[in-house]
């Protein structure tokens, strides 16, 4: 792909406050979104015609799937965050889907329309609830499935298909409603308007609706003495609780519930409970014999297609939750324009969103910070007092691009961010520097590797590399690895102690961070665009105490 | 007072047409007025270690009638009260036992078993059948002999409501409730055809004669007997029977949380006139005087009263209390000034007990008493346990008046006792010169001890027709008689008096060793 203004997406604002943006450009090529008359308009029929995927143009199968994470999951907190995003959903084996980092453009383009459909909160909570309908329906069929007494299986089966109508139709009104204007999803309302109008589904709908009716107005009287039991259809005998609340309301003074021993619920059925249950069919014979046609003949009533939008549609709802706190907290959210060719990076306000996850819990305050790379510029050497930001920051870089690279949003303001081949961590271990010597050839053994596999459209991150070495080699051995990592002409990120790093050559730019030194409850961990010239705690003191240049020249008059 | 059917029955002993309300919350400022009359006292003196009597005597004092109607609606209950109180005690007595034996027949019991809870709510119920036949009897009794309004139509509730044929009801259903004929549910299929929605049924009387149901087709119904050593069946059985009875054991524990309700109703509608029964006897041993209050309109000023003495400095030391009169029909102002341990306070603390009594339907300690009633009732002390941190302590007593002014409206009475004397005399002056014109322009009642002289002389120099100035009154050669007057501020407070009182000893040693 060339180097044009079509190169990249038109970033919008995931932000909370800010939705009026306009839409993404679709690429060259692609269906449009927009209701567009011409030649686009047959293909876009094909791809409703052809739905198969809410997050692929084309359906992968689950085996085409990673099913490992990346190797800098780890290093960039990424496990923690998807850790979060999935917890509490396991059924639908989400993980894979945020190892999977998209390869064009467009592909990420399908995910972003569908996540910008999604953020009318309305459209949200309609496609959480045909999740909630579906998961309902898969535990009804699993319960069918393991109890023993036929009557009561096949009432639990009635239930799933019952909900299955439920769940098909309220969708196919709900996508009628929805404002929808991705690829993705107006693919999928076609789809669901074709299956609901189908005769197979329509004629099931009547038969479970018609039974349900009739089973729910079944009404018996048991009759209990001694040992024996009697079961007979209810013939108005009243309330006898009811009665007796009548005869002693006139004392009531408050409102008090009544005090209600709730007999505990067993979920299965015993015997007693099976052979009244037997009763009851033999008083209504008709509404169970076709209560039993009904489970013969209806023995699978589910679509492949339907199951695999209800998982992967998570992907994007989990996601969507899983920012909601942070947007309430005030954090911006964006669409990141995303670029094949052109290595500029920018951002704005960007953070760890691993770590603002963590400090939003606590209530704590998340540092936002800025990042570019323009021209020539291509790596971030990050220097300064420790505590202040470094590493968080260069996470911050490897996770932007990753979230990008599966085609979310991403933290910051606004973002621009490369479409990486392939994303490379060296992070430092604390646990490892005891073996100092195997340690330094581990690294070095690792960082090689990196370097051969990395192309120049790949992104590398390395963290406090050499901490343990001497600092001639140190110098040396760093030099020798940025060079490299120059010369490839790849994006990334150094985080050093070297401040010799800093300044190599014009593809490098010089960050540090800063920190109030002498009041650590104050930690700015901003890092900020500024060569490393080891005065950046002294100036943070002399600015706390009004003292610098700026200030004295302020405070003096002349 | 009839009640209409399906009416809860209500006692309404303290307002004509409401129970009091234990949940009201009381008013703002309510915690100053405690602190400041020394309510304590009061509520301690009227409860004799009644709990039930605390909580009411509290509430009631509090949350104070402006409405004179209301006031002499209690009046009349408490000389009733007081003229049968055998009678009235004896009832007390009997709510009290019922509630105490309802409590200990659930102590300890975990209300697992439906069965269980049943049998306990319907040995409950048996217990209160006696309690409600014998309050009938009460009130057939004495429904003649009672003059007040309010627990006259009491007592003809009780008859009305506790007729023949209501306890006829009641011991029918205590014979059903042992059910002898078995237990009949009705039900409906719910999730995965378990049965749901459980309702204990009673039997359809049979509605027509033998012959027809001889000949009338049988509906049809399934029967099932437990083979013998089906244990699991049995237990399965007894779950179900179980669901049925706990239906049942909820209503009849219900309805006799229901009888439990009313009777605590009624106890905490007595329990009011119970504490002033407590405090007149506690009075009439120290031989003072009460007598009931003429209460006036919220916006006729007068505040008359021979014989008024601080009922709590009486109780906590236990002896009878130098009585005052006052006259200040008419007066919107008074202000106290005058010697040191004089009285004044003492005497603040009277004119707001026998306000709060007077406004929550009691008798007042006094001979004779007539006032108009306030709609709100305020204090405001100086407080001395911070007298040390001078500096914050003006600024804690403006936010106290502040509190007050964020409530106070026209035709309530506030009591300053010493305020604004936490700065220097010119200032405190000033702001109790502000507060004070300002509250009386808004036509609010107010009552001020203070030594401030700046204060007090200059209102004293405005010579307005609605203030009045009382004194501490101080005999020659500096004896204090405790008694208030009428008199204008003087220029010192005798505070020489407390000096030389005080000091005498030290004086005479110092001189000693200058000699």
């Amino acid at each position: 792909m060339s180097n044009l203004p079509g190169d990249a997406l038109t970033a919008r604002d995931a932000g909370s406050g800010h939705r009026a943006h306009k839409y993404p450009q679709p690429l060259r090529g692609a269906p449009s979104a927009a209701d567009q008359a011409g030649p686009q308009a047959a293909d876009r029929q094909k791809l409703y015609d052809a739905f198969e995927s809410i997050l692929y143009q084309q359906a992968r199968e689950p085996s085409q799937l990673p099913r490992t994470a990346p190797a800098y999951f780890r290093d960039l907190n990424l496990d923690q965050i998807v850790e979060v995003i999935t917890a509490h959903k396991d059924e639908y084996d989400l993980k894979p889907f945020f190892y999977d980092a998209l390869t064009t453009t467009d592909a990420i383009a399908y995910r972003h329309e569908v996540m910008g459909d999604l953020e009318h909160d309305r459209t949200l909570d309609r496609l959480n609830a045909f999740a909630r309908k579906m998961s309902d329906m898969r535990e009804q069929i699993a319960r069918a499935q393991k109890l023993y007494y036929r009557l009561q299986k096949e009432r639990w089966f009635l239930h799933a298909a019952e909900t299955w109508c439920a769940a098909i139709r309220d969708l196919q009104a709900d996508l009628a409603a929805a404002p929808l204007s991705s690829r993705g999803l107006l693919a999928f309302r076609a789809y669901v308007n074709r299956y609901a109008e189908c005769a197979r589904f329509v004629r099931l709908a009547a038969t479970v609706g018609k039974l349900v009716e009739d089973l729910g107005a079944i009404h018996y009287c048991v009759l209990i003495k001694d040992n024996s039991f009697k079961v007979r259809k209810y013939d108005g005998e009243v309330d006898y609780s009811a009665d007796i609340l009548d005869t002693f309301r006139k004392f009531r003074q408050d409102d008090a519930e009544a005090r209600r021993t709730d007999v505990p619920e067993a979920k299965d059925m015993n015997h007693i409970e099976a052979k009244i249950l037997e009763f009851v069919a033999r008083l209504y014979p008709e509404v169970f014999s076709r209560l039993e046609a009904f489970c013969l003949e209806n023995r699978d009533f589910t679509d492949t297609t339907l199951a695999r939008f209800d998982r992967e549609v998570q992907f994007y709802i989990s996601y969507m939750d899983y920012l909601t706190p942070l947007k309430r907290a005030g954090l911006c959210f964006c669409y990141p324009l995303i670029a094949v060719t052109d290595k500029t990076v920018s951002g704005e306000d960007a953070f760890d969103l691993a770590l603002a996850t963590k400090l939003i819990q606590e209530q704590t305050p998340v540092v936002c910070n800025d990042l570019q790379l323009t021209g020539n510029e291509r790596i971030l050497v990050i220097s300064g007092p420790n505590q202040g930001g470094k590493t968080t920051f260069a996470r911050m870089f490897g996770q932007l691009h990753h979230l990008a690279s599966i085609g979310c949003p991403v933290p910051g303001r606004h973002a621009r961010l490369f479409l990486f081949d392939a994303l490379f961590t060296h992070f430092e271990r604390e646990e490892d520097i005891r073996n100092r010597h195997g340690k330094l050839q581990d690294d070095l053994v690792r960082i090689h590797e990196i370097l051969t596999r990395a192309t120049p459209r790949s992104v590398v991150i390395m963290n406090e590399i050499f901490t343990s070495t001497a600092l001639r080699d140190a110098v040396f051995l760093a030099r020798e690895v940025l060079g490299h990592m120059i010369d490839l002409d790849c994006l990334g990120v150094c985080v050093t102690f070297l401040e010799e790093l800093s300044s190599l050559n014009e593809k490098t730019v010089s960050m540090v961070s800063t920190v109030v030194p002498d009041n650590p409850a104050v930690r700015t961990y901003k890092v900020v665009r500024r060569p490393a010239d080891g005065r950046s705690y002294a100036l943070s003191i002399a600015e706390k105490y009004r003292v610098t240049y700026d200030c004295l020249k302020a405070r003096i008059p002349e | 007072m009839g009640q209409e059917a399906g009416q809860p029955m209500k006692a309404h002993l303290l307002y004509r047409d409401r129970d009091l309300d234990m949940a009201q919350a009381l008013p703002s400022g309510s915690g100053a007025l405690v602190q400041d009359l020394e309510l304590e006292t009061l509520f301690g003196a009227m409860a004799q270690g009644d709990k039930a009597v605390a909580a009411v005597v509290r509430q009631a004092v509090l949350t104070s009638l402006a409405d004179v109607e209301t006031i002499l609606y209690r009046q009349d209950i408490l000389k009733d009260c007081l003229r049968w109180e055998a009678v009235v005690r004896d009832m007390y007595a009997l709510l009290v036992e019922t509630i105490e034996v309802e409590r200990k027949n659930y102590i300890g019991f975990g209300f697992h078993y439906p069965a269980g809870m049943l049998h306990r709510s319907v040995d409950v119920l048996q217990m209160f059948f006696g309690v409600l036949q014998k309050l009938r009897g009460l009130a057939e009794q004495n429904v003649d002999r009672f003059e007040s309004e309010g627990l006259r139509a009491l007592f003809a509730m009780l008859i009305a409501e506790l007729s023949d044929d209501y306890l006829a009801t009641i011991r029918q259903h205590l014979q059903r409730l042992k059910f002898r004929g078995g237990i009949l549910v009705s039900a409906r299929l719910g999730k995965g055809n378990k049965g749901e929605g459980y309702v204990l049924r009673k039997e359809n009387a049979p509605d027509n004669s033998w012959i027809e149901r001889l000949l009338s087709p049988r509906p049809p119904a399934y029967a099932f007997r437990l083979p013998e050593r089906d244990e699991g069946g049995a237990r399965a059985l007894s779950e179900l029977r179980d669901r049925g009875i706990t239906l049942v054991a909820g209503a009849t524990f219900q309805a006799a949380h229901h009888i439990t309700s009313f009777i605590k109703m009624l106890r905490t509608e007595l329990a009011f006139y119970i504490g002033c029964l407590n405090l007149r006897r506690l009075l009439t041993a120290l031989d003072e005087p009460v007598c009931f209050p003429v209460p006036h309109t919220a916006s006729e000023r007068d505040h008359r009263a021979t014989g008024l003495y601080d009922v709590c400095l009486g109780l906590s030391m236990a002896r009878k209390i130098t009585g005052n009169t006052v006259d200040a029909k008419g007066k919107d102002v008074m202000i106290i000034t005058g010697a040191n341990q004089g009285g004044k306070s003492t005497f603040l603390r009277s004119i707001g007990l026998s306000q709060v009594m007077m406004q929550c339907g009691m008798f007042v300690p006094a001979e004779s008493f007539a006032a108009n009633v306030c709609e709100r009732i305020f204090t405001h002390y100086r407080r001395e346990e911070d007298a040390t941190m001078s500096s914050g302590k003006f600024d804690e007593e403006l936010s106290r008046m502040n509190d007050i002014a964020a409530e106070v409206r026209p035709n309530s009475i506030v009591l300053f006792n010493e305020s604004f004397a936490s700065t220097n005399e010119r200032e405190g002056s000033e702001i109790a010169r502000q507060v004070v014109t300002a509250l009386m322009e808004r036509h609010i009642k107010v009552f001020f001890v203070t030594h401030q002289y700046e204060f007090a002389h200059g209102l004293h120099a405005r010579n307005l027709p609605n203030t009045l100035f009382l004194r501490a009154e101080r005999q020659e050669g500096g004896t204090r008689t405790f008694r208030i007057c009428e008199g204008v501020p003087l220029v010192t407070s005798y505070g020489q008096d407390l000096y030389a009182e005080i000091f005498v000893g030290q004086e005479t040693a110092r001189v000693a060793v200058a000699r």
